[in-house]
């Protein structure tokens, strides 16, 4: 198997219980696994919530842990998948100074080349918002930042998968049993 | 019947309700899930759940240990011995966190427990209230599952799930934490068991490719060897793996939590793997062509360093638990299922064989053990007392019908090493937590669970003392245990290393010991004392037909080693006979 480093996304879909993210979160400190970033939603399917989970491990671990984590009564399934194997994207927040707006033309640029949002703009600050990769991002960040930043923040990886995971027809068989 | 669902999981529905309150509640469930006999320590936030069980205490036993650890020991114990599902309660905060070191032991050592933990009312949680602890969080790591009550209402659903979820599959401990508001508010009570839940899949489905794969491996080997583990006792395969060795005439060695499955004197065991287990199992693990893992998870004890274990063999691993496949050893075909269905459909699967070469260098490994270390420590003829022979006379006096009881340490390796199990479930011990203070109140929860049987503890001065008030609970409950304490003076286990591997420097693990025999007496205990060899078989024998419990203090050489060994990182075959 390979033992390569890699960049994982694991993907969980699990009941919707208080309790729950402290068990998957000991399972990957327990091994001493960073977790890069997670987010965790309602899923597609009603009353199923959707964990997304980043990783830097080797495909080796990465099996394991699946396995570790399907084990919890809770934990309905688990996958892991390269970033080929997913759509994934990151969003990001940045409030700047009003009076740049107007200051910096260089700004206004900025943001229409980078397809980045205004959320709001009034008279001490505006927020922009951009979703994309990571690169995106960090490029706006660094070309924002020689001008000021007053708050930035980025979300954790959302990703979907491009194979089908079929918790509804798990969910189904289990109903039908 | 109908069957109603309910969000997650699946209830069989019968009967009407009735109104009562939530502690009255948590008895009902007890009841309907057959627990007789349940062990706890009582305190604030778990007395209405106490007063409840004073008015069925015709219906379910309450034994009050003296420690909420010897609580949940017992429970296990209980388990361990029965298959049953083993009950432990506490109050809230340091009641549940004492019951933790018990949970931790049957987690690792996959043992069915529910236990039930009071806690503050519901409105005062988070806010440090007095024995407040978030015994949720704090269990987390060591449960199979946890859960907070805070309405009435839940408590038949959480608590049928909690049986349900405990017992089935691979079993292990859940924690049910209940507020005191839960406890004494009311509901509309009506039980159903439970029958499933959605995000759970206890038993994978066996697939029969796999079993003809791993039967057609097996029947082209020339050296095969089965290691079996708990997973056979707890799966109820014993008939079923005896019927696969005989069949194919395979050597079978098995893993401290296997042992008894298959009885001792069964021509095709041949002896306990791992750290302190038999010399040919261990040896030709490294030898065999085939090896066969039934029920076992490739302890780090068992295997020792992984890099050299059973490279030449092709392994087959027949496991309920997923995550367990290829977690320490790389399988070629892995079976996953339950272990009883997956052996019985293996055992038509097999050709006949007999391996007389390859069984023949087990016995020849077995005769040098012997010369070089067995034949030591059960007919010593040095002035010193051994363990060895301490448990050779317990043999034979119960003609190895008893259920051995042991606790952690130089005692505990001997015991399973020197043990006679004619019978399955007869050896329980603290296997994956190897916890000290084990043995005393677990051997109360096996001889509770089989009054039939009997129960003998081996236990160390050190260990002992770890939970020795539970003497006080073999005394009011008038449990008859036999309890034989092996008093070498020394945290033996630990002495032994410092002895190989820290040049004898003996640091913090010499014992002053108090005089055993009057502590015993002080809870009326029967007792003896055997200083001297002549002494030993007399009084086994006493404490072997005492219809009471017993205390039997054994005081043996102070310096002895438990012999073979694998030094702990170096491979199997390199295990030491001196
Ligand atoms: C709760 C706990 N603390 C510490 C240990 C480490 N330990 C393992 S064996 C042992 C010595 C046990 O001594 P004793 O009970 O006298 O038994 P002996 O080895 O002498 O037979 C110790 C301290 C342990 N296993 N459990």
């Amino acid at each position: 198997m390979n033992e390569e480093i890699k960049t994982f996304t694991i993907s969980i879909y699990t009941e919707n219980n208080i309790g729950l993210l402290n068990r998957i979160s000991a399972i990957f400190q327990r091994r001493h696994i960073n977790i890069e970033s997670l987010t965790t939603s309602q899923s597609e399917i009603e009353g199923v919530n959707r964990f997304v989970i980043v990783v830097n491990i080797t495909e080796h671990q990465a099996k394991k842990i699946i396995g570790q984590i399907e084990k919890q009564v809770e934990a309905i399934k688990a996958y892991y998948h390269t970033d080929e194997e997913t759509i994934f994207t990151e969003s990001c927040m940045f409030k700047i100074k009003s009076n740049l707006l107007f200051e910096e033309p260089q700004i206004q640029n900025i943001i229409k080349e980078s397809n980045t949002r205004i959320v709001t703009v009034n008279k001490e600050f505006f927020v922009l918002e951009k979703s994309g990769r990571r690169h995106e991002i960090e490029t706006l960040r660094k070309e924002l930042n020689t001008f000021g930043i007053m708050q930035f923040v980025r979300s954790g990886r959302i990703a979907v998968t491009k194979e089908e995971m079929k918790i509804t027809e798990m969910l189904m068989a289990f109903n039908n049993q | 019947m109908k069957e109603t669902e309910t969000l997650e999981s699946k209830q069989a529905s019968k009967g009407s309700t009735e109104r009562i309150s939530g502690s009255e509640a948590v008895v009902k469930c007890l009841i309907a899930e057959g627990v007789d006999i349940l062990y706890g320590y009582p305190g604030g936030a778990i007395m209405p759940v106490y007063d409840a069980l004073y008015k069925y205490q015709d219906q379910i036993h309450h034994v009050l240990t003296r420690h909420e650890q010897g609580a949940a020991h017992a429970a296990q114990g209980f388990a361990r011995i029965s298959g049953r599902v083993g009950v432990a309660m506490a109050t809230s905060g340091p009641g549940a966190t004492n019951l933790i070191t018990g949970i931790a032991d049957a987690q690792i050592d996959s043992t069915p427990l529910v236990c039930i933990t009071g806690q503050v009312f519901s409105h005062l949680l988070g806010s440090d209230a007095f024995q407040e602890t978030d015994i949720v969080g704090i269990s987390t790591p060591v449960t199979k599952w946890s859960h907070q009550i805070t309405k009435a209402s839940e408590i038949p659903e959480v608590m049928a799930k909690a049986f349900y979820i405990a017992k089935s599959g691979r079993p292990g401990p859940v924690l049910i934490d209940i507020t005191k508001d839960a406890q004494v508010s009311e509901l509309d009570f009506k039980y159903e068991k439970c029958t499933g839940v959605r995000s759970y899949n206890p038993v994978p489905k066996l697939n029969n490719d796999t079993v003809q794969a791993a039967a057609d491996i097996i029947n082209a080997a020339k050296k095969p060897m089965i290691v079996w583990g708990q997973g056979v006792i707890l799966g109820k395969a014993e008939e079923e793996l005896k019927a696969v060795i005989e069949k194919a005439g395979i050597p079978a060695a098995w893993t401290i939590m296997g042992a008894s499955a298959i009885p001792t004197s069964h021509p095709l065991n041949v002896g306990m793997v791992g750290m302190h287990g038999n010399y040919a199992p261990n040896v030709l693990t490294n030898q065999c062509d085939v090896l066969i893992a039934i029920g076992m998870r490739f302890d780090d004890r068992v295997t020792g360093k992984l890099e050299t274990y059973a490279k030449q063999a092709k392994v087959i691993h027949f496991e309920i638990d997923p995550a367990e496949i290829d977690k320490n050893v790389k399988t070629d075909v892995a079976v996953l299922g339950d272990s009883k269905e997956s052996l019985a459909a293996l055992l038509p699967l097999l050709n006949e064989n007999t391996h007389e070469g390859w069984l023949e260098e087990f016995k020849k490994l077995y005769a040098i053990e012997f010369e070089k270390v067995i034949k030591d420590d059960i007919h010593p003829t040095k002035e010193g007392l051994t363990m060895g022979e301490v448990l050779k006379e317990i043999n034979k006096q119960s003609e190895g019908n008893a259920a051995i009881v042991s606790d952690v340490g130089q005692h505990q390796m001997i015991a399973c090493r020197y043990s006679k199990f004619n019978k399955t479930k007869s050896n329980i011990t603290s296997g994956g937590l190897g916890t000290m203070g084990f043995a005393l109140p677990a051997a109360m929860g096996a001889k509770m669970a089989a009054p039939e049987r009997e129960v003998v503890a081996i236990i160390g001065d050190g260990g002992f003392q770890m939970n020795i008030q539970e003497l006080g609970t073999i005394f009011q409950t008038q449990i008859p245990v036999k309890i034989v304490v092996l008093n070498n003076e020394f945290l033996g286990m630990v002495r032994q290393w410092q002895q190989l591997f820290f040049d004898k420097r003996y640091a913090s693990t010499e014992m002053t010991n108090p005089d055993f025999i009057t502590i015993a007496k002080g809870y009326h205990l029967k007792t003896k004392k055997v200083t001297k060899r002549e002494e030993l078989a007399e009084a086994v024998k006493e404490m072997i037909a005492s219809d009471s419990a017993y205390f039997l203090e054994v005081c043996v050489e102070k310096e002895d080693n438990v012999f073979p060994m694998i030094p702990a990182g170096a491979s199997v075959s390199d295990i030491r006979l001196s």
